[in-house]
C-alpha cells in the first residue's frame, strides 16, 4: 500500500537529523504538542495550550497579529530597498527616484514599505483600543500594556525616521518642523535637537543619524520589546478572557454560594 | 579563633567580602559614567560642515526702494525701506518654515502654520511665539551687503540699518 503524505511527513519527523533540530519528535499526544511549543526558541514565547474561543476573530481581532505581519512585511521590504539606498545628501533623493523608476520591482518594494507602515501604525493604535476597551490591561496585565506603550512610541519613531529618508521637500520640512518641536522640551531642547541632527539644521548628518537609527537602533530595539510583549501574554495568564478571569471566577463562586445557601 | 580576627566593632565593619564588592559595584559604576560621557561626546560632533553663518547679499542697488527679498538658500529678507538697508531671518519663529514675502498683502506668511508678520518683522498674528529677528548687516570695503546671520540685533534701532 502507497504511504500517504501524512505517513510521509511522520517518516520525516522521525530522522535522526529531523530529531537533532527539534527534540520533541512525533506524535500528536498533547505532551508531544505541548513539547513542539515549549522547546522551540521562538514558540516557547507563546503559550503551550490556548483556548479555542480565544482563537476567534471576535476575542481580538487579530489586531496585535496583524500589526507584526506588518512588521515582518516592514523587515522584509526594507531590507532589499536598502541595496540601492546611499543614505547622503542629494545622493538619496536620486537613489529614491530610482527605486521608482529605474530597479525591477523597486516601486512595488518602496509603496508596500509605505503602506505597511501607515497600517502599522493604524494597527498599533487599533490594538491599543481593542485593549483598552476590553479591559485587558488591567491586572495582571499591566506592565504588558507599559511594554506596548513603548512599543507604540517605537512605531512613531519608525515613521518619523523613516520620513526623511526620501530627502524630498516633504521630508526636508517635516523634520525641520519635528526637530523644532523637540527643541521645546525645556532646559536641554536646543542640546536635544543638536544631538538629534548632528548639527543646527537638517543636513548630510541628520540624514545618516536617521537612517541608523531607521534601520539599525529602532528596529532592534523594537524586537527586543517585541519578544517580552509576547512572553508576558504567557507569563500573565495567556490572552484576557472575562469569563476566566481571577476576579470573575471569584465574583461567580460567591453568587453560587449564596443561592445555595438560599436553597437551603 | 575565627572570631578572635573579626574587628572589635562589628556595627561598622565592612568584611572583606563586602569590601571587594563595593570596591567592584564602585568601579563599574565609574566606568559607567565614563562610557556614557564618552557616548555624549561622541554623539556631539566637533567640527560643521555647514554654510557660514555670514551671507554675502551683493551691491545695495540689486534692491530697489521699499523691496523685500527672499534669499531662499540663506533664510533671510533684504528689505530696503526709507530708513535704509535692513535684514530680517525668514525662518519662522514657530517651528522653522521658511516664510515668504507676499507683495499684494503686503506681509511675511509662513506656510505651514499660518503665522504672519509685517515686513518689520513684528508678528500679526498665528502660533509664532516671536517676531522675525533682525540679523546684523554691514557694508564691507568692496561695498558689498554683509548679513551675519548668528547675530540678531534690535529691531528697528538707528545701528540696525544700513544707509547708503
Amino acid at each position: 500500500m502507497a504511504k500517504t503524505v501524512d505517513q510521509y511527513f511522520d517518516d520525516l519527523r522521525g530522522t535522526r537529523v529531523w530529531r537533532s533540530i527539534f527534540r520533541s519528535g512525533t506524535g500528536s499526544s498533547t505532551l508531544k504538542r505541548a513539547l513542539a511549543i515549549q522547546q522551540n526558541v521562538f514558540l516557547h514565547l507563546f503559550s503551550t495550550k490556548v483556548r479555542t474561543r480565544m482563537l476567534g476573530f471576535s476575542a481580538t481581532w487579530y489586531l496585535g497579529t496583524l500589526t507584526l505581519g506588518t512588521f515582518l512585511i516592514l523587515v522584509a521590504t526594507g531590507i532589499p530597498l536598502m541595496l540601492y539606498y546611499h543614505p547622503s545628501a542629494p545622493q538619496a533623493y536620486a537613489d529614491t527616484k530610482d527605486l521608482q523608476f529605474v530597479v525591477s520591482s523597486g516601486l512595488f518594494l518602496r509603496n508596500l514599505h509605505r503602506w505597511s507602515a501607515h497600517c502599522m501604525v493604524f494597527l498599533v493604535f487599533a490594538h491599543m483600543f481593542k485593549v483598552f476597551y476590553r479591559g485587558a490591561y488591567r491586572a495582571p496585565r499591566e506592565f504588558n500594556w507599559v511594554i506596548g506603550v513603548i512599543l507604540l512610541l517605537m512605531t512613531l519613531l519608525l515613521s518619523y525616521t523613516g520620513y526623511l529618508l526620501p530627502w524630498d521637500q516633504l521630508a526636508y520640512w517635516a523634520i525641520t518642523v519635528g526637530s523644532n518641536i523637540a527643541s521645546a522640551v525645556p532646559l536641554m531642547g536646543n542640546k536635544i535637537r543638536f544631538l538629534m541632527l548632528g548639527g543646527n539644521a537638517v543636513n548630510a548628518n541628520a540624514l545618516l543619524r536617521f537612517y541608523v537609527l531607521h534601520c539599525m537602533i529602532l528596529p532592534l530595539t523594537a524586537m527586543f520589546f517585541v519578544a517580552i510583549h509576547f512572553w508576558r501574554i504567557r507569563k500573565d495568564g495567556g490572552l484576557y478572557s472575562h469569563a476566566s478571569e481571577p476576579a470573575t471566577l471569584r465574583a461567580n463562586a460567591a453568587s453560587s454560594d449564596t443561592t445555595a445557601k438560599e436553597a437551603q | 579563633m575565627p572570631d578572635e580576627t573579626k574587628p572589635a566593632n562589628p556595627d561598622n565593619a565592612v568584611d572583606r567580602r563586602q569590601f571587594f564588592a563595593k570596591l567592584g559595584l564602585g568601579s563599574l559604576g565609574i566606568a559607567a559614567a565614563g562610557t556614557a560621557a564618552f557616548a555624549y561626546q561622541f554623539l556631539e560632533p566637533n567640527v560643521l560642515y555647514e554654510p557660514s553663518p555670514v551671507v554675502n547679499a551683493g551691491k545695495p542697488d540689486r534692491y530697489p526702494l521699499d523691496s523685500v527679498t527672499l534669499d531662499v538658500n540663506s533664510g533671510i529678507y533684504i528689505i530696503h525701506s526709507q530708513e535704509g538697508y535692513f535684514s530680517l531671518s525668514a525662518v519662522c519663529t514657530h517651528l522653522g518654515c521658511l516664510t515668504a514675502w507676499k507683495p499684494e498683502l503686503g506681509i511675511i506668511a509662513c506656510p505651514c502654520h499660518g503665522s504672519k508678520f509685517k515686513q518689520n518683522g513684528e508678528k500679526i498674528e498665528g502660533p509664532a511665539p516671536r517676531p522675525l529677528p533682525w540679523k546684523r548687516i554691514w557694508l564691507n570695503d568692496d561695498g558689498d551687503l554683509l548679513v551675519d546671520r548668528s547675530t540678531d540685533v534690535p529691531p528697528l534701532q538707528r545701528d540696525s540699518f544700513v544707509r547708503v
